[in-house]
């Protein structure tokens, strides 16, 4: 008689049981939307007719004659290369203030993390839309200065300003990571060097910032990765039009519009998969350099 | 303790109570405006106004086109309460399989959820579209919601699988010496233990799906299928100035749900961030 139960087969089945819905859902929602989203950019599918293959043309679009395309990039790359780094500064400044064991530490920690929750909703992004808007409390608060500013929002120059502002203030989630990471530092470390006569700024450079590096080049990686795919505060504060004059045109929003709006889903396709290899390259640029100021522990 | 010292205490605290102001200034001013008499709300900017009125609360609630906020948060609760069980029940059994159970190409599989995390989801959003639409789940939740009974999240995933790893061994090993197997462990040894991890993930779960406004602004279309967050886009569309102040009302009402998990699992969010590193 066959035994259902073998005990060896039985066993090898039942790591699959746990699996299944991963791999139901692996293959359902990733892999397969995941491939036949390279298919679909080559094609010009429009979602009523059946796509067609245009080979190379969509991206050739994109890069040759595709003006709103080169903008959305530019608008996103500046958006990154300015936000992140703004915003790191600020988690690790706080982070290294907060760490000099204070009374109230917990609650500091968070209220700094409260925007980090809540920054990505249509609440923040209307709010952000009031604050920066003409008469905005940044443009009184400005104009008991003496400085007398447009609406921040409704003016090309400054509107993306608005935007990286929004993403500085969400500084609270790295800065509790740089908190974790301060606290595995080996306090001997600065003993030592407090021997050596060395100062607090010394101690700073050649203590703290390489065993943070590691947390660094996190930190880092995570943020420019999430910011290429900022979408909401982009949609709200514009109205969903990337306004005033594209200067708030990101990168997804300008997806959104080509793939949702207009239905050129092969062309969204393109876009997406553009995506995919801009973040893969600006990442990889990072870890190739990391070599080069990340220093992890057992290297000594 | 020397007074230059205790000089330095007090500037640190000076500093960072400063950065508290500039930080929560933004958020008190919405939350004040919000009980202002709309015509008020620009003029007026101090954090002391002279009228408070709870009528922008009352008008924003009623919505537009005979649909209540009533319906909105209805909406918003089915569909995260739904997207918690989802992730939660999918997540923890494959972490358990993960970190515990042996199978053929486990390295394999494994790369394979982590590589999923690094996917922009806007690359997948087009043919997932399509999916949902040849099913006929457009203008409805399932499209937001089913995924997640699929461990579509390979975040959740790794972060209990740390969590399994850092359990000692020797339960599961008691354990099999009492007769149980794999299932038994999972049920009376694993999913007892990994409640903290299952806490973070409903925690984020919930915030993330809340505030999840590009999936939604997809997949719900008609007024009555609207999340709050939908509900909340479309006053700024109708209103302009003269709905500002139920704007604000309905904002702020909006992050409430957000603000009371955050009060009560305080620890568990911030230990999560420090121990796994989320966004």
């Amino acid at each position: 008689m066959l035994n259902l139960f073998d005990q060896k087969r039985w066993s090898s089945i039942i790591p699959y049981l746990f699996l299944a819905p991963w791999l139901i859902g692996l293959v359902v929602f990733s892999g397969f939307p995941f491939l036949s989203s390279l298919y679909l950019s080559f094609t010009n599918y429009n979602f009523v007719s059946s796509p067609n293959w245009v080979g190379l043309k969509n991206y050739l679009t994109m890069f040759t004659q595709d003006p709103q395309y080169f903008q959305a990039l530019k608008v996103t790359v500046t958006y990154v290369l300015v936000a992140v780094p703004l915003e790191l500064s600020f988690a690790l400044f706080l982070a290294l203030l907060l760490n000099k064991g204070i009374r109230g530490l917990g609650m500091y920690r968070a209220v700094y993390y409260i925007p980090s929750l809540i920054g990505g909703s249509v609440a923040i992004a209307i709010l952000w839309q009031q604050v920066f808007g003409d008469n905005g409390i940044v443009n009184q608060l400005l104009g008991y200065a003496g400085i007398d500013m447009p609406s921040w929002v409704g003016t090309p120059d400054y509107a993306i300003w608005s935007l990286i502002l929004l993403k500085v203030w969400q500084f609270g989630s790295p800065m509790v990571i740089f908190l974790a990471g301060l606290k595995q530092i080996p306090q001997e470390f600065y003993e030592a060097s407090s021997l050596d006569g060395a100062g607090k700024w010394k101690q700073f450079i050649h203590i703290t910032l390489p065993c943070l590096s590691p947390i660094i080049l996190f930190n880092g990686i995570m943020q420019i990765i999430s910011s290429f795919q900022a979408f909401t505060p982009a949609y709200i504060i514009s109205n969903g039009t990337g306004g005033p004059v594209n200067s708030t045109l990101f990168y997804t929003l300008y997806l959104y519009q080509n793939g949702f709006g207009n239905f050129q889903m092969g062309y969204a396709s393109a876009m997406a998969w553009s995506l995919l290899l801009i973040i893969a390259f600006f990442t990889g640029l990072i870890f190739l350099t990391s070599k080069k100021w990340v220093h992890y522990g057992d290297q000594g | 303790m020397t007074s230059p010292f205790r000089f330095k205490k007090m500037i640190l605290h000076a500093v960072i109570l400063v950065g508290v102001i500039i930080m929560l200034y933004p958020i008190l001013w919405m939350i004040i405006s919000s009980f202002k008499p709309t015509q008020s709300i620009l003029s007026d900017n101090s954090l002391w106004p002279k009228d408070l009125t709870l009528s922008n609360y009352i008008k924003g609630w009623k919505g537009t086109s005979g649909t209540t906020f009533a319906t909105f948060y209805l909406n918003s609760f089915i569909m995260v309460g739904l997207a918690v069980i989802g992730n939660v029940l999918s997540c923890s059994l494959t972490a358990y399989a993960f970190a515990r159970l042996e199978f053929k190409h486990k390295k394999i599989w494994f790369a394979l959820m982590m590589m999923t995390m690094m996917i922009p989801m806007h690359v997948l959003i087009v043919p997932q579209y399509i999916i949902f639409n040849k099913l006929e789940w457009i203008n409805t939740i399932l499209p937001i919601v089913v995924p997640k009974f699929f461990a579509v999240d390979g975040f959740f995933i790794f972060l209990t699988i740390q969590f399994i790893r850092s359990l000692p061994r020797g339960l599961d090993e008691a354990a099999t010496i009492d007769g149980c197997g794999p299932i038994a462990i999972y049920f009376r040894i694993i999913l007892p233990l990994t409640v903290p991890a299952i806490v973070t993930t409903t925690i984020f779960t919930f915030i993330w799906t809340w505030n999840d406004f590009f999936s939604q602004l997809l997949y719900l279309s008609g007024v009555e299928k609207y999340t709050v967050t939908l509900a909340l886009r479309m006053f700024t569309d109708a209103g302009g100035e003269a709905a500002l102040g139920s704007l604000f009302a309905m904002s702020v009402l909006s992050i409430v749900p957000v603000f009371l998990i955050f009060f009560f699992f305080q620890r568990y969010i911030v230990e999560g961030i420090a121990t796994s590193g989320m966004k």
